[in-house]
């Protein structure tokens, strides 16, 4: 690279930073796409938001409306409790059985562990779509496999579409299933990176595989525990797919969830200002979810 | 050597970590395999049969669908909905546009991906530092937020209604550019040093040396990267709106949305539609189990 031995002796300690053209190139497409499908979508969205805009011909500056009206909305209000109440409830289900499953599939016991771990992982690779399909199959009212069993054992048909409620918990539990597969993986991963003399140091002094669990794999893993929460719950608040082919949002729309909300405002109703006022308020929440990611994520490297 | 990205310091000790447990795991004994093995494997058949009954189901003729009693097993399997959901529903169609979408997509994306990783990881300007917090903001930003905003943008740019439009937004991908960053990050600087004394162009070690050693990292993104636009539902949905260019998934959720479902229809289409992952994925599967998949939010 001698030709361009002059700029290395204007700046000499700087050794790298005398490449200017090689990073330019290789960055340059992203830098295209990240300029036209990032920043300006973020732009025109945070400025239609104090429009009227309806997606075609002329707008008007409306302020702070659409905010007002956002937070009269009584449907706005109850697909944000409904998504932050499906979160709440799809968090914690996942987290136990992904790492119930992750435990068991690094026990030195268990035998199979490389087909069973195909069982589980299988749910994570089919679409929201399919999953949704798969669940209102298997939890149909009249028709599901989950009904007629019960009604074998005596049981009476239980509503599962037809009360929003259970519906919910259809939903809630078909995504945990559908998302253990992702969950198990970084379990497993920071399981197997606790030292094993701890639990070594655990079995001498008595320590039973209950109390390793929680005294020792816990604890471990807790970096990695925050961290599946934290992707679960920025999952959790924009799940649409799953709610369309499930129960679509329903029944009525009692479970219609924020991303549904969205979509139907500016799409089926043309209120794209209104739309992207509701959007900034998703935003929001996933950015404050996502900063407390990165804090814990700093605090990890740093250790 | 599986090379797979390792973000955290941590990770690298876990193939140590590992073959210190092994020689514990001699002295268990029946006693204690019997309740792990059978835990394992009753969640196992809990995680499975759903996917069984769907797949069983499928086989039946459309009349034995809803047939009491309910059986596992179909009595006389057909494939008649598969043909159904193949020829009269136009999955043949929507197979094909999803495919092209994919392959196209992926290609592109491991591509860019791997340039933007590379530079991110061995060069040192103010700029790209910039853009690599750029990156990162997409991340906090996903597609379900700025719905209408892109799709404005994807329509004035005149790529509505058409595959094109489904593919350029989703090349850009924070996981992506993350993934080869960390491993270029792994990849000594002596080697491109040494590369630079012979004489070498800078974009000529990227493709003749860094490249060739990154594939690992290629095919687990490709992986990935194939499974999202295989599943991605809600952006082709809105871009779309000619059914010849309909996705598999969008077809899919047209047959469940509708009044009266056609299950026969359904279950043949979401089979159908489940094949190629799960095709990819066993072929691959170490590419996927070995991936550090923490190294950035799903996209």
């Amino acid at each position: 690279m001698t030709k361009r031995a002059p700029d290395v002796s204007a700046s000499p300690p700087r050794s790298r930073s005398k490449y200017t053209l090689a990073p330019l190139v290789l960055i340059a497409a992203n830098v295209v796409l990240f300029a036209l499908f990032f920043v300006w979508p973020a732009v025109i969205g945070l400025v239609y938001s104090f429009t009227n805009y309806t997606g075609i011909g002329a707008f008007q500056f409306v302020g702070l409306d659409n905010y007002q009206n956002l937070f009269g909305d009584s449907t706005f209000f109850d697909a944000l409790t409904r998504t932050l109440l499906y979160t709440v409830l799809f968090v914690p289900l996942n987290f136990v059985f992904s790492l119930l499953i992750a435990n068991v599939l690094v026990s030195k016991h268990a035998k199979g562990v490389s087909v069973a771990r195909v069982f589980f992982f299988i749910p994570w690779l089919l679409s929201p779509i399919v999953v949704g399909v798969l669940w209102r199959w298997l939890f149909g009212e009249n028709f599901g496999l989950v009904n007629y069993l019960i009604e074998k054992v005596g049981g009476s048909a239980v509503p599962w579409q037809s009360n929003a409620d259970l519906s919910l918990m259809v939903v809630v539990v078909a995504a945990s299933w559908a998302w253990t597969g992702f969950s198990m993986l970084l379990f497993i991963a920071a399981i197997k990176n606790v030292p094993t003399s701890y639990y070594e140091a655990a079995a001498l002094d008595g320590a039973g595989p209950w109390r390793q669990f929680f005294s020792i794999t816990l604890p471990s893993i807790a970096p990695t525990s925050f961290i599946v929460i934290l992707l679960n719950t920025i999952h959790g608040m924009k799940e649409y797919p799953l709610f369309a082919s499930l129960n679509n949002g329903g029944p009525g729309t009692s479970n219609n969830l924020l991303v549904q909300y969205i979509y139907q405002t500016g799409f089926k109703a043309g209120q794209i200002g209104y739309a992207s006022a509701a959007s900034f308020v998703l935003m929001l929440i996933l950015m404050a979810v996502a900063i407390i990611q990165l804090m814990v994520n700093r605090r990890v490297e740093n250790r | 050597m599986t090379t797979t990205d390792m973000p955290r310091k941590a990770d690298a000790d876990s193939a140590r970590a590992v073959s210190r447990k092994r020689p514990r795991a001699v002295g268990g004994g029946l006693r204690r395999a019997v309740p792990a093995t059978t835990l394992l494997w009753v969640l196992a058949a809990i995680y499975g049969l759903p996917v069984l009954w769907f797949v069983l189901s499928s086989f039946k003729p459309a009349g034995d669908l809803f047939s009491l009693p309910l059986t596992i097993l179909p009595h006389d399997p057909s494939v008649s909905g598969y043909k159904a959901a193949w020829d009269s529903a136009n999955f043949s169609q929507y197979f094909i546009n999803t495919t092209i979408v994919c392959l196209i997509a992926t290609i592109l994306t491991v591509g860019v991906s791997c340039c933007t990783g590379y530079a991110l990881a061995k060069y040192d300007n103010k700029w790209l530092k910039v853009f690599f917090i750029g990156i990162l903001a997409t991340t906090m930003l996903p597609s379900e937020v700025m719905l209408a905003p892109q799709f404005l943008v994807v329509r004035d740019l005149g790529l509505y209604n058409s595959l094109a439009g489904i593919i350029v937004p989703a090349v850009l991908t924070a996981t992506g550019c993350f993934m080869f960053r960390q491993f270029f990050l792994t990849v000594p600087d002596e080697l491109i040093e040494a590369a630079r004394i012979d004489g070498a162009r800078e974009l000529s070690i990227f493709l003749r040396i860094m490249v060739p050693i990154s594939r690992p990292i290629m095919l687990t993104l490709a992986i990935l990267s194939f499974q999202w636009r295989w599943n991605d539902y809600i952006w082709p949905l809105l871009m779309l709106n000619d059914p010849e260019k309909f996705t598999v998934q969008i077809g899919i959720q047209s047959l469940v949305g509708a009044q009266n479902i056609n299950w026969s229809v359904v279950l043949g289409g979401s089979v159908i539609s489940m094949i190629p992952l799960i095709v990819v994925f066993l072929v691959f599967q170490r590419y996927v189990m070995n991936a550090d998949i923490n190294a950035g939010l799903k996209d």
